[in-house]
């Protein structure tokens, strides 16, 4: 029953330990620097947390240490292979004592440094500019409240293309796989940020690690927290609360520039909500409207009903041949605005603009097997949202210019 | 059962043995049948969750999508976990209890025989219940054994299914407790004093009280979810004037006493196991039983630390990192125990010494970034990262899954009357060891490195060690087939186990025959033989 090898204990040990101890250096040789540890950051607070983090990881190992070297020594010294006779004592309560208060002692040590740097987390005085943040299945909201500015920001359409399941997409094209956006977040360095975040459907969490603020989008509530970026660049983040199907694929892209860059894109935005607000004024053309639908039917649509439109039974109805895609249009367009309570269909009607929405509705009913004939344009979304317009109203005026399609009563 | 019944069985009691066939598993009443069933209950769970952590784990061994849905991969996360803890860690623990906690104490068998019949039975319908949704059409839980709303109340149908199974679950537990504390203080043979019982039965006595604590919580949360889901209600919904961090609130005022439930009796196991194995009497027995009644008090008022992203006030966050902090006191006397019992003692290195051993390393590393994980700075950044997964698992996987293992090579031969396959059990655990912590290091790194948990599909740059913990992954859950091999020859046969088993055992369980007879302790043992018999 008993083994005498003498080397068991050892090799206990390496193994145990061995691979942690001596793959982390081993693994930093081989070039996986940046793949081991936390970054250190660009913000001051980022710092300070990669300082507390290095401190207790240090004490850890410290620690850690000891246990085990005092575990090897005993095993080393203490086998009954060595013809020991076993000691009796089984209590002291001066080390039990010791070890009780020593490590309080550490903790207390360590408590002080943490609980400043959490203290200066929590400082949102002084900030100089707001950015609210409102997460999306599976996207995000940017709103820069001082400025006017707001835009949507998602992965990037390739990567979103790639990710898919048997794709074939060669990944090893992708230097930053999965954490591409669209649009990312611009913002000036050396500002005090405070974001502000929310979300529209199940909880998120707005993560970029090298500014070390990590918040949860909560339904219904405001969190907040702020970030001084010190350099220009690019930080990526992920979203870090599961939130559904594609939790994993709405990533962050934050994008620190210098006060004047920012100034200029704001401006930038600001002449393209012009341009779109335009736009939803005019008469668009059907194959107009199709070709943008598709687009934004790519977006915001396929990962729940799929990208022939036929959803996935059971879970995600199917757009195809669907009572809604295929009866009243008007209903159809309430559908997208509002969604459906006690489901995963969220309400468009916040996060898409109308000339969005006019194009998702046409594209659903034109193609992905429908075949309906009518189209919806974006002043009908504009009426209706502003309320300059009812939905009986537009019912009828929508029915009348639609010939040869059937609609009955559906109000 | 009247009362005439019994009386009558009294006259032949000494001589009747299990009832053959089916009917013997079905309506036993015996401590040891029903450990048995749910040992055997947890080691078939224990593949099932398994195989669900390897479709994870293939899903994740390289980056792109190339075997699951999301949603599917997320029903496997999901599932994985709640088989796994309500599934494997819970049931073999009452496995062991029903098995040794009667024999530790010198009584004939569970205070509420039939109690603890029902309460195992009920497990396999609660999982049949469970495991079906993944047949249904919206599917298995995706949103995380946590269950957070909203999310998870945009489940399908199938979610009413996986309340009525937790609520299932949930019953079973607190029957099984109830049964517990009622045994400990009303079945010890005379002489049999609180301070003489050894440790396994302090720390199901503490755990026992813990799940009675919270699991009527538990319930609580999901039958709110319930009626948010079903009937109107908005308990979690701002819409209606609800919460849904208050669903984490109570959640985790469950779940974090949950983590211990998880693993004081798992401290029970090795604190037996080291002294055997050192020849040495426990150090400090009388601190473990006081550290072990701090951890359970400290985990009632440390939940919030799974929660520091949610936007607490400054006061509750402070509070929350130092309650969890000081967590690591009593925890760190423990395994200064286990280390001062280790001192000086004349050891040897079966099985059970190695995986005692393994468990006391793993769970330290485990334990300190568990440490690192209550520094609330720093938890912002590790937070819903692989470095939370590592941690978590190295405090279950070669933290309780070790001891029940080392608990079933430590007592298996009293079960069977059989010695297991030496040989093949250290192949077990070197194996397993290796594997274990291919499986689970690189977490740390991967986690840090800034990639979150709960994702099927990952950026370029953490493919390596992905890679990596997936061959981990499959090492792992392969080397398990070994220890069935090796249970099963036991049961099967093998060299004839002696009363004692082990030269420095010490306890009750070891002066009863091996294989220990379907009724023990008819009789009390004498008090002379209870203080010969403890630490």
């Amino acid at each position: 029953m008993r083994t005498r090898k003498h080397w068991l204990p050892m090799a206990l040990v390496i193994a145990a330990l061995g691979i942690p101890l001596l793959g982390m250096p081993l693994a930093a040789i081989a070039g996986y620097g940046d793949v081991l540890n936390m970054p250190v950051g660009v913000t001051e607070i980022s710092k300070k947390v990669y300082g507390l983090h290095m401190l207790i990881f240090k004490i850890c190992c410290v620690i850690g240490a000891l246990v085990f070297a005092v575990m090897i020594y005993s095993m080393v010294m203490h086998r009954k292979s060595k013809g020991v006779t076993p000691a009796t004592f089984h209590e002291s309560t001066t080390v039990e004592i010791v070890w009780t208060v020593v490590p309080f002692v550490i903790l207390l040590l360590m408590a002080w440094p943490a609980a400043k740097v959490l203290i200066q987390m929590e400082d949102f005085s002084d900030s100089e500019m707001t950015v609210k943040v409102t997460a999306y299945q599976w996207r995000w909201h940017y709103d820069y409240i001082d400025e006017g500015v707001n835009y949507y920001s998602q992965l990037a359409a390739d990567h979103n293309v790639a990710r898919q399941k048997d794709s074939g997409v060669d990944l090893s094209g992708f230097e930053n796989y999965i954490r591409e956006v669209d649009n990312p977040l611009v913002v000036p360095v050396g500002k005090k940020i405070r974001f502000l975040h929310t979300a529209a459907d199940v909880l998120h969490a707005w993560w970029v690690p090298a500014l070390a603020v990590k918040k949860d989008s909560i339904p219904g509530f405001i969190n907040e927290n702020w970030a001084r970026i010190e350099e220009p660049g690019v930080y990526r983040g992920k979203c870090a609360e599961l939130c559904g199907r594609d939790h994993g694929f709405m990533p962050i892209v934050v994008r620190a520039v210098s006060q004047e860059e920012f100034d200029a894109f704001i401006a930038e935005q600001k002449a393209a909500g012009q341009t779109a607000e335009l736009d939803s004024e005019r008469q668009w053309a059907k194959s107009e409207l199709l070709a943008r639908g598709e687009e934004v039917y790519q977006r915001n649509c396929v990962s729940c009903h799929q990208a022939n439109g036929k959803g996935i039974p059971g879970m995600f109805p199917s757009i195809h041949g669907s009572e809604i895609a295929t009866g009243d249009i008007v209903r159809h367009l309430q559908t997208v605005m509002d969604g459906v309570e006690g489901s995963p269909m969220q309400a468009f009607g916040s996060s898409l603009s109308d000339i969005d929405l006019a194009s998702v509705i046409t594209y659903q009913r034109n193609d992905l097997g429908n075949d309906m004939g009518d189209v919806m344009q974006p002043y009908y979304v504009k009426r209706l949202r502003s309320g300059t317009t009812s939905v009986s109203a537009l019912d009828l005026e929508l029915n009348s210019l639609t010939s040869g399609i059937s609609t009955g009563v559906s109000n | 059962m009247s009362y005439s019944d019994t009386a009558h069985h009294g006259d032949d009691h000494d001589h009747h043995g299990p009832a053959p066939g089916l009917k013997r598993w079905l309506y036993t009443t015996n401590h040891k049948d029903i450990g048995t069933l749910y040992l055997w209950f947890s080691l078939l769970m224990f593949f099932i969750g398994g195989a669900m952590a390897l479709i994870i784990r293939a899903e994740l061994f390289q980056p792109g999508i190339q075997i699951v849905d999301p949603m599917f991969f997320n029903s496997m996360t999901t599932m994985h976990a709640i088989v796994m803890i309500f599934g494997v860690v819970m049931p073999a623990f009452v496995g062991l209890a029903n098995w040794m906690i009667p024999m530790m104490l010198g009584a004939p068998d569970m205070a509420l025989p039939r109690l603890n019949n029902w309460s195992f039975w009920i497990m396999p319908f609660a999982f049949t219940i469970m495991l079906s949704t993944l047949f249904m059409d919206s599917g298995g839980p995706a949103g995380g054994w946590t269950l957070y709303p909203p999310l998870t109340l945009q489940m399908g149908d199938s979610f009413a299914f996986v309340i009525f199974a937790i609520h299932f679950m949930g019953i079973s537990s607190v029957m099984g407790s109830i049964n517990i504390v009622a045994t400990i203080f009303n079945m010890r043979a005379p002489g049999m004093t609180l301070m003489k019982m050894p440790l396994f039965v302090w720390t199901w006595l503490i755990t026992a009280y813990l799940l009675i604590a919270t699991i009527p919580v538990f319930a609580g949360a999901v039958t709110m979810l319930l009626t948010d889901r079903y009937f109107g209600t908005s308990f979690f919904s701002a819409a209606g004037g609800g919460d849904p961090v208050m669903f984490q609130h109570i959640f985790w005022f469950f779940g974090h006493p949950e983590v211990y439930i998880l693993i004081l009796p798992a401290f029970g196991i090795i604190s037996s196991i080291i002294p055997t194995f050192a020849r040495k009497p426990l150090f400090g027995y009388d601190s473990m039983v006081y550290a072990t009644a701090s951890i359970a008090f400290l985990s009632f008022i440390v939940w919030a630390h799974h929660m520091f992203t949610t936007g607490m006030p400054l006061a509750a966050e402070l509070f929350f990192m130092f309650s969890t902090m000081m967590i690591s006191v009593p925890t760190g006397v423990k395994v200064f125990n286990w280390v001062a019992t280790m001192w000086k003692g004349a050891m040897t290195f079966e099985t059970p010494m190695l995986f005692a051993i393994g468990f006391v390393i793993m769970f330290t590393i485990g334990g300190l970034s568990g440490l690192m994980l209550a520094i609330t700075p720093a938890d912002i950044q590790y937070h819903g990262t692989y470095f939370v997964v590592a941690h978590f698992h190295y405090v279950l996987v070669p933290g309780a899954i070790y001891s029940l293992i080392a608990a079933t090579y430590y007592w298996i031969p009293k079960w069977t009357g059989n010695m297991y396959d030496e040989k093949l059990g250290k192949i077990h655990f070197w194996t397993s060891t290796i594997f274990v912590n291919v499986l689970f290091f690189p977490m740390h790194f991967v986690g840090l490195a800034g990639m979150p948990r709960r994702i099927p599909d990952y950026s370029l740059q953490f493919a390596d060690w992905n890679m990596i913990a997936s061959i981990g992954a499959f090492g792992f859950g392969f080397a398990q087939l070994l220890f069935v091999w090796v249970v099963v020859k036991c049961v099967r046969g093998g060299a004839k186990a002696t009363d004692e088993v082990w030269e420095g055992a010490v306890g009750l369980e070891w002066t009863v025959a091996s294989p220990a007879p379907y009724h023990t302790f008819e009789t009390a043992p004498s008090r002379q033989l209870i203080d010969k018999n403890h630490f």
